[in-house]
């Protein structure tokens, strides 16, 4: 294969993985910009997401198909039923204080991930895709799902776009997040939202790990890359902006894919978190210096 | 602090090392082996709780600190064959630099910024031990050759082999670690560190220098880290890339949480207690870290100050 | 011709994008007055004085304090200088003793005593239990500051200024949160305070101000409207204009 198919081989690889982080870091954004917490146990959500992904298609071991899509609603929905019952248990007691909160959700990390690790063991498990189909392209064959992941994350990202400008629930999350002590006096029960978000958020981690789990295995440790990466996300396209994430996920999936494609994954990772670092050294206000009243 | 209070701690603290000192005549070969792991561990998380106790800034990368000593020293004996004596100062030089060129980055963040950008920064030192895994062993790490763990100091000859040289080592960079932060933090310096920790703008607006005050606190933390951290490659005859990863900087935050941040004995406390606990765990499960996570979680909401902040706050003010 | 002025500025500006918060300031302080800074909210007042102060960094212009410019001078400096500043909303230690909270401040003005006299640790306490004494919170000198009454944690701030032993001293709106009968004794504070000290004060309550300034000053929309004296101010037509807002 020459030169130009390989890049465009790397390129189309680039955007399954940015379709992925794209979800991913806007779980993120969502918590980061409404709730001004910075939840290091995002990863874990993406995680167990892959993980349940991967116990609700082996139920159903004869369909492939139906197990995935057994899988996209009960996924999403026990992972954030976790990420609520934390918030409710953990965050909210400890009043969304900046360090506590940190401290906090490392420990949570460790929670998921162990619990996982004991659970479903240290191996890393297939998910059978829900279909087969190759498309032949002039140079190379190209897995037909892939294509699909990379147009679910654009038609999802639609309707989450849809949601938070033109629906009410939108607006009563972006009034929070601009302002949440006007919110409040508006009736908006804020702490409410903010379960609520951080439910979404870990939602939607959950859905991107549903869609890549039949490209990469489901393992206990699968977290640690993604909340690098949609750290670097969120970081990069500026907080609680969508509109910013969307276009560094997509700029970051895809460096980051070709990256590894042509040299190390290690250097990838060293450069991305480089990268990031510089930008938060520049942001000296810390992380949520866009104006908050 | 009156200096009556200053006798009431120095006297507990000299209590609590003599006592340390004493147990090595008591102790089995195992247990003076694990009390070694601890007093070289404690010392880490001391550093740490300069940074965090002390100057209220909580740093989520200190591994790379305490990695620096142990590449700093180790690659220094494997590659090299340099003396312990020599490879221990390159360890704590090593440490002092990578602590003075992280703080002048991170030291211009505040915050929720300043906690992502340390972790950030020690997983790029951890990316980049096992990017050069040729030189540093990577993820198996390196083993010091026997030979390179005996010394002569002052015309007497040490070797690390036996279990109450290393003891005694331990036990002296404990020492010597204690007296340095009691003196440190009970002086003007110490005063000013509270002060930015307890109101940074305040005490910049009193005419302090709060940046130069800040790294400061940072260098010397990130040196008595890796002062450790060459310690434990020297002591124990081995280094690996795991000594930079995110667990070590967690286990330094653990320890120096449920011991007592702000404390000069929490550390040490949290990292006895910690290390006694985790070696009972990982003995009934690999995934004792679950357990840890809960504890972070437990003393987040429950028990911030931990055991001697709790125990300073109501019953002995004095306590440093 | 030596410049001996105590504190000036020239054509001191501070925008924030299009908001013209301070707009050109030419302003004159001398030496030994009890100045009062007044005018409607959002005036510029708090920030002007953070101009000063260095809190804030000058879009353009200079200020100049006792022949020196200062004006990219850190705040930090400034204090050195021997400016001090009372922060509009109290910022003390809370979680520390009233005491210790002076010791801070006592300190510092030990470490950075240029004179080259020499500050043993034991001199830091006496001294700010002094200083505790002169603002009359002696009493309360082993309480934690956060549980001080709001009036009290203001005279702890003020005394903190005067452990710098500060040759001006700026109050932004200190009787702010004081009760009626705290305020007289604040004003007495101010006078003694003023034997040794400049003291530009940010006020809103007009009894104070007519009580205390010898001169005041009178800002509008980031600039200076009206100096004089306070039944110059008084009289003002201009001043009346800008308070019942235009």
């Amino acid at each position: 294969m020459g030169l130009g198919p390989f890049f465009f081989l790397a390129t189309l690889e680039g955007l399954v993985q940015a379709s992925v982080l794209v979800l991913t870091a806007v779980g993120l954004a969502l918590v980061f910009g409404v709730m001004r917490v910075v939840n290091v146990a995002h990863g874990e959500f993406f995680m167990l997401g892959a993980v349940t992904a991967w116990f609700v298609s082996s139920l159903f071991p004869d369909h492939p198909a139906i197990g995935f899509i057994a899988a996209l609603v009960v996924s999403p929905l026990f992972v954030g039923t976790v990420a609520f019952i934390s918030d409710r248990l953990i965050l909210r007691r400890l009043k969304y204080n900046a360090e506590s909160t940190i401290v906090a959700t490392i420990g949570l990390l460790y929670v998921l991930q162990q619990s996982v690790l004991m659970s479903y063991g240290p191996d890393a498990r297939p998910v059978d895709p829900p279909f087969y189909y190759t498309i032949r392209l002039p140079w190379f064959g190209y897995s037909s799902y892939k294509l699909f992941v990379i147009a679910a994350a654009a038609v999802l990202l639609g309707l989450i776009w849809f949601a938070l400008k033109r629906t009410r629930w939108g607006l009563i999350m972006r009034a929070t997040q601009f302002d949440s002590e006007t919110a409040q006096a508006f009736g908006i029960p804020v702490e409410r939202v903010y379960s609520a978000v951080f439910a979404i958020g870990a939602a939607l981690a959950a859905v991107a790990a549903v869609l890549i789990v039949p490209i990469q295995q489901a393992h206990y440790l699968m977290g640690t890359d993604p909340l690098l990466l949609s750290f670097t996300v969120v970081i990069i396209g500026g907080l609680g902006s969508i509109q910013g994430t969307i276009i560094a996920a997509v700029l970051i999936g895809l460096s980051d894919g070709i990256l590894s494609v042509f040299f190390s994954p290690t250097l990838a990772k060293i450069v991305s978190t480089l990268l990031v670092a510089l930008v938060l050294v520049f942001r000296p206000n810390g992380l949520f210096a866009k104006a908050r009243r | 602090m009156t200096s009556s209070d200053t006798r009431k701690s120095l006297v507990l603290h000299g209590v609590v090392l003599v006592l340390l000192f004493a147990v090595q005549f008591a102790a089995s070969d195992y247990m003076t082996l694990t009390l070694t792991r601890m007093m070289v561990l404690a010392v880490f998380a001391m550093g740490f709780n300069i940074l965090y106790g002390y100057t209220g800034l909580l740093s989520l990368g200190h591994a790379v600190f305490f990695g620096a000593g142990v590449y700093g020293a180790g690659l220094t004996i494997y590659h090299l064959g340099w003396p312990v004596p020599l490879a221990f100062a390159a360890g704590i030089i090593g440490s002092a630099v990578v602590a003075a060129g992280i703080g002048a980055l991170a030291l211009r963040t505040v915050r929720d910024s300043f906690m992502i950008l340390t972790m950030m920064l020690s997983q790029v030192g951890f990316l980049l031990v096992l990017y050069f895994n040729t030189v540093t062993g990577g993820d198996q790490g390196l083993s010091l050759p026997q030979a390179s763990r005996v010394f002569t100091l002052a015309g007497a000859s040490v070797d690390l082999a036996q279990p109450v040289t290393r003891y005694n080592i331990a036990f002296v960079l404990l020492l010597v670690t204690v007296a340095l932060s009691f003196t440190l933090l009970q002086g003007p310096f110490g005063r000013v560190l509270r002060a930015i920790r307890e109101n940074e703008a305040r005490t910049e607006m009193l005419g302090y220098d709060v940046r130069r005050a800040k790294f400061f606190a940072f260098v010397i933390s990130g040196t008595v880290a890796g002062m450790a951290g060459a310690a434990y490659a020297i002591l124990f005859g081995y280094i690996g890339a795991t000594f930079t990863g995110i667990q070590y900087s967690i286990e330094a935050l653990l320890f120096t949480l449920l011991g007592g941040a702000g404390t000069l004995l929490g550390p040490l406390l949290g990292t006895v207690l910690m290390t006694m606990l985790i070696d009972r765990l990982s003995e009934i499960t690999s995934a004792y870290f679950l357990w840890l996570g809960f504890i972070l979680i437990a003393l987040t909401l429950w028990f911030p100050k931990g055991l001697l902040g709790a125990i300073r706050q109501r019953w002995l003010p004095w306590l440093t | 011709m030596a410049d001996v002025s105590f504190l000036k500025t020239e054509a001191l500006k501070r925008h924030f994008g299009g908001i013209k918060a301070v707009d050109g300031v030419d302003f004159t302080l001398n030496r030994g007055e009890i100045r009062a800074i007044i005018g409607p909210n959002g005036a510029g007042k708090s920030t002007f004085v953070s101009l000063l102060s260095g809190r804030t960094e000058a879009s353009s212009g200079r200020v100049v304090f006792e022949g020196e410019d200062i004006t990219r001078l850190p705040a930090f400096k400034r204090v050195r200088k021997g400016i001090a500043y009372t922060f509009q909303i109290t910022n003390i230690y809370r979680e520390l003793s009233v005491v210790e909270n002076v010791a801070i401040a006592v300190q510092g003005r030990f470490s950075n005593d240029a004179s080259g006299a020499r500050h043993p640790a034991g001199a830091i306490e006496p001294e700010a239990r002094a200083i505790l004494a002169r603002v009359g919170l002696a009493e309360m000198a082993e309480r934690k500051a956060g549980e001080l009454a709001y009036g009290h944690q203001r005279l702890l701030e003020v005394g903190m200024g005067l452990a710098l032993q500060p040759e001006l001293l700026i109050l932004d709106e200190p009787t702010q949160g004081l009760a009626d009968s705290e305020i007289a004794g604040f004003c007495d504070l101010v006078r003694e305070i003023a034997k040794s000290a400049t003291v530009l004060l940010i006020e809103h309550n007009m009894d104070v101000v007519m009580a205390l300034a010898g001169r005041i000053t009178v800002m509008s929309q980031g600039r200076i409207l009206a100096e004089g004296s306070p039944d110059e101010i008084r009289a003002n037509a201009d001043v009346q204009a800008a308070y019942l807002g235009k």
